[in-house]
């Protein structure tokens, strides 16, 4: 599946997008942002506050016990500020 | 008549009277037009905002806005929206959002473009970044975006 960021989650990844196969056992948005952050540091710094990071599936917002089977397109994103 | 709905992203500033003159041109139904714009401020808590960034999740943001235009145009009896959000780098006193609605009386059309700028904060995905002479922040939501929102579901 594709990986979105935006704002400062892209920022302190240091990358807009990248695809990726996540293990069968992560099952949940907050499952893999908890898999997400132990890639790295860059990551874990990321989501060293999973309760703030927002996240849609396929452009719908999503909240962190939502599936993710079958998803083509994850987005992570700080809340929003436009307006 | 059917509603029109005019959803754009865009980097340039758009033309307030153009936009109404689009949504009104040839219909003979529509009493009232309410126009809002979100325009970016010189200063946030006294400090002095050389300009901000505004960056967006291409694809979901055209759709979050048009689900909630939808969600307007069934509650509200409303003949058209339009609805234009800029990115990019916007210095202060430029235009960064604009809506109109327009229907037959004026309450449908106030009360819709106020619950629209309230969806829009809380719900599209759109992040600025602010320039100051500090450097460059990214600016923090507010929680009262959020209740802005919640007063449209209470019964």
């Amino acid at each position: 599946m594709k990986l979105k960021y935006f704002a400062w989650v892209r920022e302190r990844i240091g990358k807009a997008e990248e695809t990726i196969e996540p293990p069968a056992d992560v099952r949940t948005i907050g499952e893999l942002m908890a898999w997400l952050a132990r890639r790295g540091e860059t990551y874990a710094y990321a989501f060293e506050k999973p309760l703030v990071i927002r996240a849609a599936i396929d452009h719908a917002h999503v909240k962190t016990e939502a599936p993710i089977a079958g998803a083509r397109e994850i987005a992570f994103f700080p809340p929003m500020t436009g307006g | 008549m059917t509603a029109n709905l005019t959803v754009r992203i865009q980097q340039a500033d758009f033309d307030i009277a153009r936009e109404i003159s689009a949504l009104t041109k040839g219909r003979t139904d529509i009493g009232a037009v309410v126009s809002f714009s979100g325009v970016c401020r010189g200063t946030e808590g006294g400090e002095t905002i050389a300009a901000l960034t505004l960056e967006h999740y291409p694809g979901m943001a055209e759709a979050e806005i048009t689900r909630h235009a939808e969600t307007a145009m069934s509650r509200w009896p409303l003949t058209g929206v339009t609805i234009i959000h800029r990115v990019g780098r916007i210095a202060p006193g430029e235009n960064i959002v604009l809506v109109l609605t327009a229907s037959q009386h004026r309450q449908a059309a106030f009360q819709s473009a106020e619950f629209l700028m309230d969806y829009l904060k809380a719900n599209a995905p759109f992040w600025k970044r602010e320039e100051s002479a500090a450097g460059t922040s990214w600016v923090d939501a507010r929680g009262h975006d959020d209740a802005a929102v919640a007063r449209w579901t209470k019964p």
